[in-house]
């Protein structure tokens, strides 16, 4: 048994770790006496990819490239080539991921099980709706092959599935084309809720996001800025990225991140960018990954980890009280971080059955982990999002309730009916209640 | 860098070719569209590996399944290659067996495995291949031996004498057939995250396949006799060198 750490490194479960390295490998020969359940990169940030002794499936050996088609920009790949490689394979032949979240370091599989979204979300829905074709292998041996059209229950429980409905061994994503490096980017400063969805409404860009500043109240309560870029139309060379070299080396005392540090932060980063609106041409690295540069940047949380919140709010007929009582409860609170995100998502309908996007406002930060205190108030957000008929993240989650998840997503027991009978995982142990 | 580049083979003999390590030494040279022999025992993965590198950009890829144990299959094996390929440009030597030690400490046969696997089905793969190499004056014939072979330890001795045997046998051939333009280049891994390490704990001197293949190639482009992988090893196992042996043998290494 060793401990296998999601990104927030909450909770910490012991588990066997079993690491797969080919798509023939599963199942297993001989098959473990416990629950099992695949795992990728360990970039989600709560407990949907841990399981309290059980036995976890490591795919990041099956890393193989199957097929690439330059026509079409199908590229079929094995369960365990995370998005980083993508880029690298991809970028220099002038294609680009269709969707891609705030890190590049996640697997195929696991971007595929939790049916993650982007900047682009309004533009290209999530990653669920660019895969093209998958293999799902269960534990009795069965293969078979699952798409929007073939066996298309199977590929709606999978996509955003958690990995419970078997192992993901191979997938198809429709790759997109671009012809620079380059973002067109345009930042722009606001205050206040109304204006970042005014701006938001406005914009016409394929990616879209703020920064919110949590900590901040008074006149500058839910400053932020409202970044948004295109690729850059202009060719220029496609070269393969540098490979980071900075890692934190050591988990920072817990006292490091408090309301003071992490409001200066926030201040200087407001500041940093001096008039209303910037613009310029930027690399993608920076626009999409900007945390990516500092590897293990998790370990600035310390020993005791950290949690994420994400929420999404639908549209409220006047005001959006719900997202201004959520932001209110934080800053009150004084325990938010500077990572901190706020995103309008599109109309485009999630291929998952347990797909978290939906039409309205997302935000989301972490939380350092100050035990009670932080989780008195996720229980309170939680609560708020429940109240403006949202929902709440599974893949950044490790505290909501059985009741909370069971009322965020009512279709959960038609879901329960495509898990493996061999498959568990400790958040769906936490949200079931069995736990 | 770019120099380096394009001292790069590219018609490349894998044998052992689903091994992890010789994986990252192939998908650079994939990249810059290299023609590949395969050879390895199981047909499925041989498959993956020949899709891998074809999609990366090799331009042609041949499998050929195969016991490497069985060294009567070695020359017809080669012929094949050869002919395949037009020249063998780099030939790779990555299968191996990281061995049980406690059993085959308790039983000769399966010492005697481990050093058929490791040490004698290599010396029939090098005796073909150094003899070719120097018949054509041109080649580099690189061959994964362990930091293990360096001195040899309680806790697995027996795969660490089929490795310092082979890196002798190289060092031999090195003198032999480096003046007729050959390199012959012993490849010196620490510990690898691998399927052949991977039930051992992992630590941070655990390096990605990846990160170690570009050593090999860094290796292959200066024209170096022994490499180790990653570069940190080296200081290690010159540390491990040095120990005296009356406090070694006290040690629990």
């Amino acid at each position: 048994m060793s401990k296998f750490e999601s990104w927030g490194r909450y909770p910490r479960l012991e588990a066997n770790v079993v690491p797969l390295s080919w798509t023939t490998d599963f199942p297993l020969p001989n098959p473990p006496a416990t629950k099992i359940l695949p795992v990728g990169a360990g970039r989600s940030y709560g407990d949907v990819c841990l399981l309290d002794h059980g036995t976890l499936l490591k795919t990041r050996g099956m890393d193989r490239l199957q097929s690439f088609e330059p026509a079409t920009g199908i590229l079929r790949c094995e369960a365990g080539v995370t998005f980083a490689e993508i880029l690298d394979f991809a970028v220099p032949r002038g294609f680009f991921l269709p969707v891609t979240p705030g890190t590049k370091y996640v697997t195929v599989g696991g971007a595929i099980a939790n049916d993650i979204h982007g900047k682009n979300h309004h533009f290209a829905g999530t990653v669920g709706r660019h895969v093209q074709r998958l293999e799902l292998v269960r534990s009795d041996g069965a293969r078979f092959e699952c798409s929007p059209t073939e066996n298309a229950d199977w590929f709606s429980a999978t996509v955003g599935g958690m990995g419970l409905t078997g192992l993901i061994s191979w997938a198809e994503i429709r790759l997109r084309p671009i012809v620079s490096r380059k973002i067109q980017y345009r930042g722009t400063k606001f205050t206040g809720i109304d204006e970042f969805i005014a701006l938001s409404k406005a914009a016409r860009a394929e990616y879209t996001v703020a920064w919110i500043d949590c900590v901040a109240t008074g006149k500058n309560f839910a400053r932020g800025i409202f970044m948004q870029g295109d690729h850059s139309q202009l060719p220029e060379p496609l070269t393969r990225s540098k490979q980071p070299w900075l890692t934190l080396p050591l988990d920072l005392p817990e006292f490091v991140l408090n309301k003071f540090s992490i409001g200066l932060f926030n201040a200087l980063y407001y500041k940093k960018q001096f008039g209303k609106e910037k613009t310029g041409l930027v690399d993608y690295e920076p626009f999409f990954y900007p945390l990516d540069s500092l590897l293990e940047w998790n370990r600035m949380y310390g020993k005791s980890g950290l949690v994420q919140f994400q929420c999404v709010l639908p549209w409220e007929a006047d005001q959006q009280m719900g997202i201004v009582k959520i932001l209110k409860a934080i800053t009150a609170s004084g325990l938010a971080s500077f990572l901190a995100v706020i995103k309008v998502f599109g109309d485009i309908a999630s291929p998952g059955m347990l797909s978290f996007p939906a039409p309205g406002i997302t935000l989301a930060l972490d939380f350092p982990i100050r035990r009670e205190a932080t989780f008195d108030l996720l229980d309170r957000l939680a609560h708020i999002t429940l109240e403006h008929g949202g929902r709440m993240y599974p893949a950044k989650d490790a505290r909501m309730t059985a009741e909370q998840f069971q009322s965020f997503y009512p279709q959960w027991q038609a879901f329960a009916r495509y898990i493996d009978p061999a498959f568990d995982s400790a958040f769906w142990q936490r949200v079931t209640a069995r736990g | 860098m770019a120099s380096a580049r394009q001292q790069l083979p590219s018609r490349v003999l894998v044998l052992g070719a689903t091994s992890a390590i010789a994986g990252g030494v192939m998908r650079p040279l994939a990249e810059q569209g290299a023609s590949f022999f395969l050879a390895a025992r199981n047909p499925d993965k041989l498959k993956a590996v020949a899709s891998d590198l074809l999609t990366r950009g090799a331009s042609s890829v041949f499998v050929q399944m195969i016991d490497l144990d069985d060294t009567s299959l070695h020359p017809e094996l080669l012929e094949t290659a050869r002919t395949k390929l037009g020249t063998i440009e780099l030939a790779l030597i990555a299968h191996g067996v990281l061995g049980d030690q406690e059993k085959a400490q308790a039983d000769y046969a399966t010492t005697e495995a481990i050093l058929r696997t490791n040490f004698l089905s290599t010396v029939s793969l090098v005796t073909w291949l150094a003899n070719y190499f120097e018949s054509t004056r041109q080649g580099v014939l690189a061959v994964i031996s362990s930091v293990a072979g360096d001195r040899g330890r309680k806790s697995n001795y027996v795969y660490g004498a089929s490795k310092g045997a082979l890196n002798v046998f190289l060092d031999g051939v090195r003198n032999r057939i480096d003046r007729s333009g050959v390199q012959v280049l012993t490849i010196k891994p620490g510990f690898v995250a691998t399927p052949m390490t991977a039930h051992l704990p992992q630590n941070g001197l655990f390096a990605h396949p990846a990160v170690v293949g570009k050593g090999i190639l860094k290796a292959i482009a200066k024209r170096k006799d022994i490499v180790y992988v990653p570069p940190i090893w080296a200081l290690i196992m010159l540390i491990i060198r040095t120990i005296p042996r009356s406090i070694f043998k006290k040690l629990n290494l």
